[in-house]
């Protein structure tokens, strides 16, 4: 009776009625993919631009109208910017780094999400207080005085100050993966315990291998934050040829009027290119961190 | 078992669990936040010790400081300028996308992979777009009809063109957007459809209240990170032209790593806290009118 009720005032109109949404609808979503294919175009332009003038001759990288099809393809902008800084060198002291801190990331903040998710210890909930605090913090705040205390300890001009804190784990990581491992059922580990494991042996051999997608996540995140990280290479490396290549780059910027334009953009796309293809190949793990965290990597 | 959040386990002494959480918490995060306050107090140089000179630092912060006024007016354009822009635009792609559509994670990946791209190689490939002469930006404004400014050249251009080249990444707020939109349950929309609902009154009392805590919590974080704007500024312009790009972080920069007056710095990065910890709490506050929570009555 009701269904009949609902259905019948539709039903009267209902060709007519259908009909009219339907070409609205069909012109309205060809309206939205339209707009989408222009906007998409205008925010990849940059990345194809910077690709084609890495590939052009001094000359054609002034040519006006610009042109996108570099003639001749100019691939000596690849090894002029890398003789021009040494990149090569820069680039190893990024993955030394990047390497390092993922390494200590992935042995700490286990460790201590699974302390925050399932053991009690007096001071927990402060101490959590303290670590979500922190990560709303602006970070900018406690540069100077960690700055203070690296020098104090003598690692300035040494890849310590970025690498140290990731064995001592990361606030957001240790959120992360204590709301992940939260949402494993207790009886889980209780099982384990009653069969003698110990915590570490818990979260070795039950919680970590099924924690592998938000492992994947902090890893992402980790490698993405050391990769491009700026601020740091900068106050704690003087030495040249400590320089990670963020801060090589910046060299590029600095130098600029000794260099061209296709070397630049040659080295920019050297930057990127590793992290398009860490991308390309773990996308989901990219969206997931982003969805799941709030953070934008 | 008990509730989530008991935990199950006691603390066993020596377990080598909780040491490097709490060695690691207070070294790297409390302890150098406490420390800043302290390091305000304090006339710290290079070389020699500190030595306690009370509220100088900030005495000479509000009333000598010619350029802390600037660096903050710049700094709040910038805020202003970005934070809303890119919540908009962000929300929009994310609305957009949302829509039944052929080639969404085509779509998707556009939008999003330029919010990868490493921030020092974004600035240099705008830097470069930027270009008065023979800039791609220029030269489409050129088709346009319209006369490209020298972007980074011009007091009145250079904070535009910087906040453009934050804008280039806010696929990552879209994602996050999208990831809130595909959680709100589909059947709210289909009852208010049968209800007769206009598809622009769904949006207004359906998708725009349900994601109004998603949208609260990126506007926290887009402030906390839009006020302390700083490695395009320094590698696009360094502060210039005019200090019209000084933001502040770049101003405590300056003093503390180029002049290494670190106490100063620290006065310098203690007034950012409070500022930004002010504003945080204004939004919390305001946050009760127009953020939805579920929990609160109606689903």
């Amino acid at each position: 009776m009701r269904v009949a009720e609902s259905v019948s005032p539709l039903a009267r109109d209902g060709p007519s009625w259908r009909y009219r949404r339907s070409t609205r609808q069909v012109l309205r979503m060809s309206a939205v993919h339209l707009a989408l294919v222009a906007t998409g175009f205008l925010f990849l332009l940059p990345l194809l631009w910077m690709v084609s003038t890495s590939l052009k001759s001094l000359t054609q990288q002034a040519a006006w109208p610009p042109e996108w099809i570099p003639q001749p393809f100019v691939w000596r902008n690849y090894p002029d910017a890398a003789a021009f800084l040494p990149l090569a060198r820069y680039t190893l002291n990024s993955l030394t780094i990047t390497i390092l801190f993922v390494i200590g990331t992935l042995l700490s903040c286990p460790l201590i999400a699974y302390a925050f998710a399932r053991i009690r210890f007096p001071g927990r909930d402060f101490l959590f207080i303290v670590l979500i605090a922190t990560i709303m913090l602006p970070g900018v705040v406690r540069l100077i005085p960690t700055y203070l205390m690296f020098r104090q300890l003598g690692f300035l001009n040494t890849y310590l100050p970025m690498v140290l804190p990731a064995f001592f784990g990361s606030p957001l990581f240790i959120f992360l993966l204590r709301q992940y491992f939260r949402t494993f059922p207790e009886e889980l580990a209780d099982a384990a315990r009653m069969d003698g494991a110990s915590e570490i042996g818990i979260l070795y051999r039950i919680f970590m291998p099924m924690s592998g997608p938000a492992l994947a996540v902090i890893t992402i995140f980790a490698v993405q934050s050391q990769w491009n990280d700026f601020v740091d290479p900068l106050i704690y490396l003087n030495k040249e040829r400590m320089r990670t290549l963020a801060v090589g780059l910046y060299y590029f910027r600095a130098y600029q009027d000794t260099t061209n334009w296709g070397q630049m953009m040659a080295a920019a796309t050297m930057m990127t290119a590793p992290i398009l293809i860490l991308f390309a190949l773990f996308q989901r793990y990219f969206i997931q961190g982003v969805a799941l965290t709030g953070m934008k990597g | 078992m008990g509730a989530p959040g008991t935990g199950s386990a006691p603390y066993v002494p020596g377990l080598p669990v909780p040491e490097p959480l709490a060695v690691g918490l207070l070294a790297f995060t409390l302890f150098p936040i406490l420390a800043v306050f302290g390091l305000g107090f304090m006339e710290y140089g290079i070389f020699g010790r500190p030595t306690w000179i009370g509220l100088q630092n900030y005495r000479d912060i509000l009333t000598n400081d010619r350029l802390f006024l600037t660096t903050l007016g710049n700094t709040l354009y910038f805020v202003a300028l970005s934070v809303p822009l890119s919540t908009v635009i962000g929300f929009l792609l994310a609305v957009a996308l949302n829509t039944r559509l052929i080639g969404q994670t085509l779509f998707r990946t556009a939008f999003y992979v330029p919010s990868i791209v490493p921030q020092v190689a974004a600035v240099l490939l705008f830097v470069w777009l930027f270009h008065p002469q023979i800039g791609l930006i220029n030269f489409a404004l050129d088709l346009l009809g319209l006369d490209g400014p020298n972007w980074l050249g011009r007091p009145q251009w250079a904070k535009p063109a910087i906040v453009i080249m934050g804008l280039w990444g806010v696929g990552g707020g879209m994602i996050i957007y999208l990831a809130g939109l595909q959680s709100i349950p589909q059947h709210l929309y289909e009852a208010a459809e049968i209800d007769g609902a206009t598809e622009m009154r769904r949006f207004l009392v359906i998708t725009i209240p349900l994601m109004t805590p998603t949208l609260f919590y990126n506007l926290i974080i887009g402030i906390i990170g839009s006020f302390q704007v700083f490695v395009t500024a320094y590698v696009a312009t360094q502060g210039g032209p005019l200090n019209s790009t000084l933001f502040y972080v770049l101003y405590l920069y300056r003093y503390g790593f180029e002049e290494f007056r670190l106490g100063y710095a620290s006065a310098l990065a203690w007034i950012l806290f409070l500022l930004v910890l002010a504003l945080t709490v204004v939004v919390f506050r305001s946050s009760s009118s127009w953020v939805y929570y579920e929990s609160g009555g109606e689903r």
